[in-house]
């Protein structure tokens, strides 16, 4: 039996089953807040806020990566939609509203994904990924040339929006506002992408998905249709990462080329190797780690790439199964030998 | 009355004819071998019938209707299934999901993200008995790539089947597992072709599996169709034993 299957095998069925396991997850993730006032240090709240977002950004790509097979290397272009579409609407509609920002990042991402998708799932592997980076590179080159409607390099500001159609209005203290309202906005939302996934790969239609990732011709003679379902797959996932672009505009404060730049889309990537993409939750622990790893790292080193560079080799070298994925078949083994 | 027929059916490989102006028929009910030497265009027919190469011309005929142009979804629609040489499985789904996935593509549940899959009982309840059906129910929870390789033939036959073909056509379902196995691998689909009343074709390397389980033979030679027959026929025709001889020890 090689890895794969115990890893496989080791997902539980049952979503009350989960629901045991990320039960203390939920409870902490539910106190922070309170942690982080208690010991003075309200960053930590928003720098967890950073790390959801990324989280629910990486179970986006991870339906393309981990259950449909396809590597792609454009995904800033989806986050970035979702961040510049909210971007946009705060400066040429003076919205406030978060229900707002998000449909429109998400109408918006939904509109690039199919344009793209439309494209790029009639070609797999490599010839997918240079697609994709490809795409995701004219959109970076439009936010940075058209500087007049983007703010170029200067970026376009995102002042902190209205939660709840109005019910929670914007503090004057803006740290309290995003380490506590902001961050189980967040929060919600983060449990709803993740319940949301977690049916979307279990359904039927996920099972198809991880079929025509196992063996593309097979499921074509089951009578999967392949492009369709990836395209759909392409949607999804676009769709995920843009919502979690206009979740990350307003917690930022501020929207720049930088995110539709490919070294973003190398950290999307990144850090959904690192937690362990064939496995459901591995894209979210790996999204918070990389978070803390790269603000600490940036912090201690300003050659901090250098830095992560040389963990994500001594990573992919001594744990190929990512965070979890390696976390997993330890504990297997440790069952195991009991 | 004929299931299946093809006309004139061409596949050219540069100078290479595979299949050669090709009229073949194959019958409701019966179960027809597909035999000749290596070369000699049997999985290229069979991969035009099923849709994975189109001809270069010619058509096919099934039920009544043209499918020459159908792609392999339509074909599979309308109920040809089929299962290939080099086993094509779903390695990291289990061997219940793998037959599960073709049971949901049957009744077009595939498209449906909103409910999750080992909570649909009916699908899986048949996914059990297709599965008891060919001796695989105690590998339902086992991943197909950790199955043993008699055991994946019969998966691939199994996910065929589960989508209640009229037409199964079967790319050597005993290459690659040893002799013990051929025979007790053969009773399985045969027997289940049978009571399912399922129209197969099988291309078949080995003449005692052949002789024993086929209603109909038809042997191939460089593309084009040298004899067909009854197994009593094949056997002695002296144009097959002639051509066959060095390829095969007897016929």
């Amino acid at each position: 039996m090689n890895q794969n299957h115990t890893l496989n095998t080791s997902i539980p069925r049952f979503p009350w089953k989960v629901l045991g396991y990320a039960g203390p997850v939920v409870v902490l993730l539910l106190v922070v807040p309170f942690v982080a006032d208690y010991v003075k240090d309200p960053y930590q709240t928003i720098l967890l806020s950073y790390g959801l977002i990324m989280g629910i950004a990486a179970l986006g790509f991870n339906l393309l990566l981990g259950y449909t097979g396809l590597l792609s290397f454009g995904h800033s272009a989806y986050f970035g939609m979702g961040a510049y579409a909210v971007a946009f609407s705060v400066k040429y509609l003076h919205v406030t509203s978060m229900e707002v920002f998000l449909a429109g990042g998400l109408v918006a991402t939904v509109v690039v994904s199919a344009l793209f998708g439309f494209v790029c799932v009639r070609y797999t592997r490599i010839f997918f990924g240079i697609l994709t980076l490809a795409l995701s590179q004219v959109l970076w080159s439009l936010a940075f040339k058209f500087f007049w409607v983007t703010g170029g390099t200067d970026g376009l500001r995102v002042p902190t929006p209205t939660l709840l159609g109005g019910m929670i209005k914007t503090s004057q203290d803006k740290v309290i506002f995003l380490s506590h309202a902001y961050y189980y906005y967040v929060l919600i939302i983060f449990f709803g992408c993740v319940a949301v996934m977690w049916v979307i790969v279990n359904s039927p239609f996920g099972k198809a998905l991880q079929a025509i990732r196992d063996n593309e011709i097979r499921a074509e003679f089951v009578g999967v249709q392949v492009r369709k379902y990836r395209f759909v797959a392409f949607l999804i996932s676009g769709a995920f990462t843009g919502l979690a672009g206009a979740l990350w505009a307003p917690l930022n404060g501020l929207t720049t080329p930088d995110i539709l730049y490919w070294p973003f889309s190398g950290e999307i990537v990144f850090l959904t190797v690192l937690g362990g993409f064939r496995t459901f939750a591995g894209p979210i622990i790996g999204a918070v780690v990389f978070n803390y790893l790269k603000t600490y790292a940036v912090g201690y080193t300003v050659y901090w790439q250098l830095l992560l560079g040389a963990v994500l080799v001594t990573l992919v070298l001594s744990m190929p199964l990512g965070i979890l994925g390696t976390v997993s078949r330890l504990w297997l083994k440790l069952r195991k030998s009991r | 009355m004929s299931l299946l027929s093809t006309q004139r059916l061409t596949k050219y490989f540069g100078d290479t004819h595979a299949v050669d102006h090709v009229d073949f028929t194959v019958a409701q009910g019966e179960l027809l071998a597909l035999i000749g030497s290596n070369g000699a265009g049997k999985t290229t027919l069979v991969n035009l019938i099923s849709g994975l190469l189109r001809p270069d011309s010619g058509r096919i005929v099934f039920r009544g209707t043209d499918v020459t142009s159908q792609s392999v979804y339509g074909r599979i629609r309308a109920g040809i299934a089929r299962s290939f040489q080099l086993v094509n499985l779903f390695d990291q789904l289990t061997t219940l999901d793998n037959v599960a996935l073709a049971i949901f593509s049957r009744e077009g549940k595939t498209r449906n993200f909103a409910y999750l899959a080992d909570h649909d009982p009916k699908v899986r309840q048949e996914a059990k008995e297709v599965l008891q059906q060919f001796g695989l129910e105690n590998k339902a929870g086992m991943l197909a790539g950790g199955l043993a390789q008699g055991e994946r033939k019969l998966l691939d036959v199994a996910v065929a089947v589960a989508l209640r073909p009229k037409l199964l056509l079967l790319d050597e379902p005993t290459s690659g597992v040893s002799t013990r196995e051929k025979a007790p691998i053969m009773d399985i689909i045969t027997a289940i072709v049978r009571s399912e009343h399922i129209t197969a074709v099988i291309i078949e390397h080995d003449m005692d599996v052949v002789f024993k389980y086929s209603d109909r033979i038809v042997v191939m030679h460089q593309g084009t169709i040298l004899a067909d027959g009854t197994p009593d026929e094949i056997r002695t025709n002296d144009q097959v034993i002639t051509t066959l001889i060095g390829t095969q020890a007897s016929v």
